[in-house]
């Protein structure tokens, strides 16, 4: 007879010697369960600024933000959710997914938020990374000690990163557990991809804006300037960007009589022009994976899409029609990073 | 069998056509307390940078262990303890958790981290207030925290860039008792930077001008006021007064300067005496004053007040600035 319960010392160690396990696969954790091993100074380093991160009240006000509009869209789209599904939806299966894009109008939906709030997350982690060392007398001291200049900022990122896909990660969760207790339905294994895929993406994004923040504190000296040029930069990127677009679109726009060609080449340029701002490459990208029935991000011609039956495409075949955005995602992330690094190697440390 | 711990050879740094160091050559024995003197802007940290390899030079090598600072900085900053002007702790932690990260960053593992902490803490006369944070540390606490958080690493040398500022009198004596104490205690080479000359003069073994990036001397305290003052290194200051019987009026009371060089004619190696606030100052080769006293007492006057006057650094200092200006 085996029964768990009569032998609860037993089931307890047990369980105990299976958690040592788990965490002994991660030396990391491993080694900061132990008092006497060294620990490389790299990941000191980030477990400081980990600690600093979690206790700021900056942070804790942001997480309150994002977390309470994400709920807020949930929310709605949880009392939407029932109508959002029509009789002929080509996504009619994916009614999970729905939880991150329905909205009733009033708010937001999920993904729309994260694009949002993310910019602001990475910009409030990244702003003053090294200049405030270098205000606080901390960062001469830091380097005087035997670690080599780069592991001060690897570090630094590596710790808003490890922090900002904790948080994406966790939120994400939420709203499909909400979801699963509120609808009953549980997500279909590629709706959970998809969901992950998607958590991703904006984590990517948001360490975007997180080294794009990590490179203004390199190279300004006052906190405060790298967080408003880190701002203007946002808000140019989001509001001024496309009202220049629109401009330029209306100035360079064929006639109604132009022949298709011209039409077509004239939405290239305007989606080129957008395509440059990663906020259009998120949006874009998200879209498509969250809304399987996205089969391209350009303009279609009435040939490809005669005869087309409307469906849903795989994952696989989604995650090729954004993987040119991920790539300009990631090309602008690490020119970001690049240029912070070779900035801050190239300089003089002096105290304050 | 003393080594020299600290080389520098043909130094330059130039800030575009700025020359903040220019061609230093200085070398640092094992176990000194050496003093870099030298006003604002003389090219004193910008040397430091340059030893703990944060900058680089423009020319010329620096070699600090025998381990080249350009080349290898982490094996020099492993073994060099360096205080900045201004040090900075992280103001959310307590003083013990800025000891700690520091120690893990110099790989020590937790426990001994905590154990050489703690007793660091006590050394520095910290150990109460290790659990405060250090926003709440006055100056001279993080001062000396500055000075626990350098000694952590078990350094060889400890480089200190002026390490007084802002601290009360007696709070600099502390320190600079404790850093000297602690020198000796562990056989430690210390670099001291200031500008403060009296600070340096009471603990430094040797000390080094800095100039506008120019070393103008080197040398202990002594061999460089002989080198400085050539012709007279030694002021006799001597009060004299006619004996109480032979005086009645107070202005007649004091002897004139024709008096005393009549009475010190027969000494030889006085070079110049003057009388500045009714005490005659009376330069000489060498130490004079038991002869001078001798020819007072003999020639019936009281003699008051005896005072042998070495030169100071601050005296140093300034005929440094006199000549240097001269030159130009």
């Amino acid at each position: 007879m085996n029964n768990p319960g009569k032998n609860p010392q037993s089931f307890k160690e047990r369980s105990d010697a299976g958690i040592n396990r788990f965490f002994s696969r991660f030396s990391v954790l491993k080694r900061v369960k132990k008092d006497d091993e060294i620990v490389h100074p790299f990941w000191v380093i980030v477990f400081k600024e980990i600690s600093d991160h979690v206790r700021s009240w900056r942070f804790i006000i942001l997480i309150a933000i994002i977390a309470l509009t994400c709920f807020g869209s949930m929310y709605t789209a949880l009392t939407t959710i029932g109508k959002s599904v029509k009789v002929n939806d080509p996504e009619g299966a994916f009614l999970f997914l729905k939880l991150f894009t329905t909205s009733d109008g009033t708010l937001p939906s999920f993904f729309v938020f994260v694009g949002f709030l993310g910019p602001l997350l990475g910009i409030s982690l990244g702003f003053d990374t090294v200049n405030s060392e270098q205000n606080k007398g901390t960062l001469s001291r830091i380097l005087s000690q035997p670690i080599h200049r780069d592991y001060l900022i690897n570090a630094k990122f590596m710790a808003a990163l490890i922090v900002i896909s904790v948080l994406l990660f966790v939120l994400g969760f939420l709203v499909i557990g909400l979801g699963l207790i509120t609808i009953g339905i549980p997500p279909t294994p590629e709706e959970f991809w998809r969901i992950i895929f998607f958590i991703m993406l904006s984590i990517l994004y948001v360490a975007f804006w997180l080294n794009l923040a990590i490179l203004f504190s390199v190279v300004f000296h006052q906190p405060a300037t790298s967080a408003l040029s880190c701002i203007a930069v946002w808000l140019f990127l989001t509001v001024f960007y496309n009202l220049i677009v629109s401009l330029i679109a209306k100035a360079i726009e064929p006639s109604a009589l132009a022949n298709p060609y011209q039409v077509f080449h004239y939405e290239k340029i305007i989606m080129t022009l957008l395509r440059i701002l990663p906020s259009e490459l998120f949006s874009d990208a998200t879209t498509t994976l969250l809304m399987p029935s996205v089969r391209s991000l350009g303009p279609l011609t009435m040939e490809q899409i005669y005869g087309a039956i409307p469906g849903p495409i795989p994952l696989g075949q989604s995650l090729m029609l954004v993987w040119p955005q991920i790539t300009g995602l990631i090309a602008a992330t690490i020119l970001c990073f690049v240029l912070s690094y070779v900035s801050f190697m190239k300089r003089e440390i002096r105290s304050r | 069998m003393v080594g020299n711990i600290i080389e520098l050879t043909d130094l330059t740094k130039k800030y575009g056509s700025f020359t903040a160091v220019d061609n230093l050559n200085l070398t640092i024995r094992e176990g000194e307390v050496f003093g870099l003197l030298g006003p604002n802007g003389a090219g004193k940290t910008t040397t430091i940078l340059m030893m703990l390899g944060l900058t680089e030079p423009t020319s010329g090598s620096v070699k600090v262990c025998d381990i080249n600072s350009t080349t290898n900085p982490i094996e020099v900053k492993r073994r060099v303890g360096y205080l900045p002007e201004n040090v900075g702790f992280y103001d959310n932690l307590t003083g013990l958790q800025n000891l700690l990260f520091t120690a893990r960053l110099n790989r020590l593992s937790g426990k001994d981290a905590t154990a050489r902490a703690e007793q660091l803490l006590d050394k520095v006369g910290l150990s109460k207030a290790s659990g405060k944070e250090t926003g709440k540390y006055s100056r001279g606490m993080l001062q000396r925290l500055g000075l626990a958080d350098l000694l952590i690493k078990n350094p060889d040398v400890i480089i200190l860039d002026e390490p007084t500022l802002g601290i009360d009198p007696t709070g600099v004596k502390e320190l600079l008792e404790l850093i000297v104490s602690m020198s000796k205690e562990q056989g430690l080479t210390v670099l001291f930077c200031s500008h403060h000359l009296h600070q340096v003069q009471q603990v430094c073994d040797r000390v080094g001008l800095f100039v506008s990036g120019k070393l103008l001397a080197e040398g202990d305290i002594q061999s460089l006021s002989k080198s400085l003052f050539t012709s007279s290194p030694y002021i006799i200051e001597a009060g004299v007064s006619k004996p109480v019987t032979a005086a009645t009026d107070s202005s007649e009371n004091e002897y004139s300067v024709e008096w005393i060089s009549e009475v010190l004619r027969h000494i030889q190696g006085i070079t110049n005496v003057y009388n500045k606030n009714g005490i005659f100052h009376i330069e000489c080769s060498h130490d004079l004053s038991s002869d001078i006293a001798k020819a007072v007492i003999t020639a019936g006057a009281c003699l008051n007040y005896l005072n042998k006057k070495e030169y100071g650094l601050d005296d140093i200092y300034y005929r440094y600035f006199e000549g240097g200006e001269g030159h130009e």
